[in-house]
């Protein structure tokens, strides 16, 4: 049985196959997971009083996360094809356009981090604004204050993370997206990014320790996520099979098999295993091959994603 | 409410592109790039093979994924007959639209904004066709509104078998090809 398609249109970055997302909107989509992992976790250690530790996660992550945000936020702006017209995203609120949410939750999240980083206002920039002191010292009189800034990061951060999943899987067009599992699938991995990046540059033992606990977790979770991702698909129609197909054996399988599932969760997991339970020590290796696997998955749904289509599997 | 549509006989349609080169003329439409375009599909097995040739576009769908993703809602439905529009001006060229569409019917313009298909909106507005429909030499394709059960393509579609692409996609496409 043959099905054929041939055609006349050779519309660039269309043809033969959607090219018109780049490396700009993974890095925007890893870099948005990592901020959001990076907001729960800092509000939840900041809700559990480790604020008065002055433990990395609390002290310099929101700081940290604001230059991260903004990198994120110039990729997508690099991305755009009339790059002056980008005001046009705060004239209007469109509920159905996800792209529209994220928009403003990206506005709401600028704030929210910035009340983080004024529970505890590093040293060398203590002094230099009295406002913000002052508001320092407001916020460290009301502990009640601090608790729901850990609960505001929390939420914000659950929020942005969750977007990063629903701004691909709402595009209805491309069958690889088409799945409910992809939002839980990129939270999981900005968790699990956010715990490997905070055990990669912390002094602090304790912290380490815990956050490579933590980063376990996430592993163990987002491995249930892919299962999950993969088996609804494949239980799908037709073109949701040949889609997931792009992942198990087809085009981007060498990369999703090697570097997002192995070298990205199962090999970093098992180090994390043995060092947790004081076998070996902790080392940078598990935690970058988290990082690294965390964004090379965004590479392969990005690209993967826009092979699919409704019309996989007829010769074109 | 009018809802402009195009009903294109297959059996008629010879693929000579003559719709192709009157929409890039009377569109400007850059080089290299293309509104319309001619689609030749075989099914079937060998020596039972079946080959449809279509003219494609925008399929200014009722239900238009494209307008729903937009954020800044340059993409509309227009007033008149319900055609899909981009505002060029409004546009930032962030090819949500391009990904949602299943039809691939979307680009980008050399000037930075998402184009495609209008149905002629300008010419229609003075009440001629579109400039595909206008220059067909086979006459194979009829353009009109979907809701008015006198027009040409309502008897058109009642009188002969019909589909259109992807309806699994969930669009509600307004293109429909005679078999």
């Amino acid at each position: 049985m043959i099905q054929e398609l041939t055609t006349t249109r050779h519309n660039e970055l269309i043809d033969p196959t959607l090219q018109i997302w780049g490396w700009q909107i993974p890095i925007y989509l890893f870099i948005g997971g990592l901020v959001a992992g990076i907001m729960i976790i800092s509000g939840y250690l900041v809700l559990k009083g480790q604020y008065k530790k002055n433990v990395f996660s609390c002290f310099y992550l929101p700081q940290i996360s604001l230059i991260l945000l903004s990198a994120g936020m110039l990729a997508l702006f690099l991305d755009l094809e009339h790059k002056l017209s980008v005001w046009r995203l705060y004239t209007t609120f469109k509920i159905t356009s996800p792209m529209s949410w994220g928009a403003w939750i990206l506005v709401i999240i600028y704030p929210v981090l910035f009340l983080n980083t004024l529970i505890r206002i590093p040293e060398r920039f203590q002094n230099v604004i009295p406002l913000f002191d002052r508001l320092s010292a407001f916020i460290n009189k009301h502990p009640v204050l601090i608790k729901n800034i850990g609960i505001l990061n929390m939420f914000v951060g659950t929020l942005l993370g969750m977007y990063t999943g629903v701004l691909l899987s709402s595009l209805g067009a491309r069958p690889l997206w088409n799945s409910a599992m992809l939002w839980m699938l990129f939270l999981v991995s900005g968790l699990s990014s956010a715990a490997a990046f905070v055990h990669l540059i912390t002094d602090d033992a304790y912290e380490r320790e815990l956050l490579a606990k933590a980063d376990n977790a996430f592993l163990t979770l987002e491995l249930f996520a892919f299962g999950g991702f993969i088996s609804g698909l494949l239980t799908s129609t037709r073109v949701h099979i040949q889609a997931i197909r792009l992942l198990l054996d087809g085009s981007y399988a060498a990369y999703f098999w090697v570097f997002v599932i192995g070298l990205g969760v199962v090999v970093p997991l098992s180090i994390q295993l043995l060092a947790v339970n004081h076998k070996i020590k902790h080392s940078p290796v598990a935690p970058m091959l988290v990082i690294a696997g965390g964004l090379i998955l965004r590479f392969v749904i990005v690209f993967a994603g826009q092979e699919s289509h409704w019309t996989s599997g007829w010769i074109r | 409410m009018a809802r402009f549509g195009m009903v294109i006989d297959t059996a008629k349609c010879v693929g000579c592109m003559d719709c192709v080169v009157a929409c890039k003329t009377e569109n400007s439409v850059p080089e290299g790039l293309n509104r319309d375009w001619i689609e030749y599909e075989v099914q079937g097995k060998y020596p039972s093979l079946h080959m449809e040739i279509r003219s494609e576009r925008c399929n200014h769908c009722s239900n238009p994924p494209c307008v729903y993703c937009c954020p800044t809602g340059a993409s509309h439905v227009h007033d008149l007959g319900g055609v899909v529009l981009v505002e060029h001006n409004v546009c930032i060229g962030c090819k949500a639209c391009i990904a949602s569409c299943p039809y691939d019917a979307r680009f980008i313009h050399p000037d930075g904004y998402a184009d495609k298909c209008t149905f002629c909106i300008h010419r229609v507005e003075k009440g001629l066709d579109p400039a595909c429909v206008s220059v067909c030499p086979t006459h194979c394709m009829s353009f009109g509104d979907l809701e008015d059960p006198n027009s040409d393509v309502t008897r058109l579609l009642e009188s002969r078998n019909h589909h259109a692409l992807i309806p699994e996609a969930g669009t509600k496409p307004c293109i429909f090809y005679l078999v």
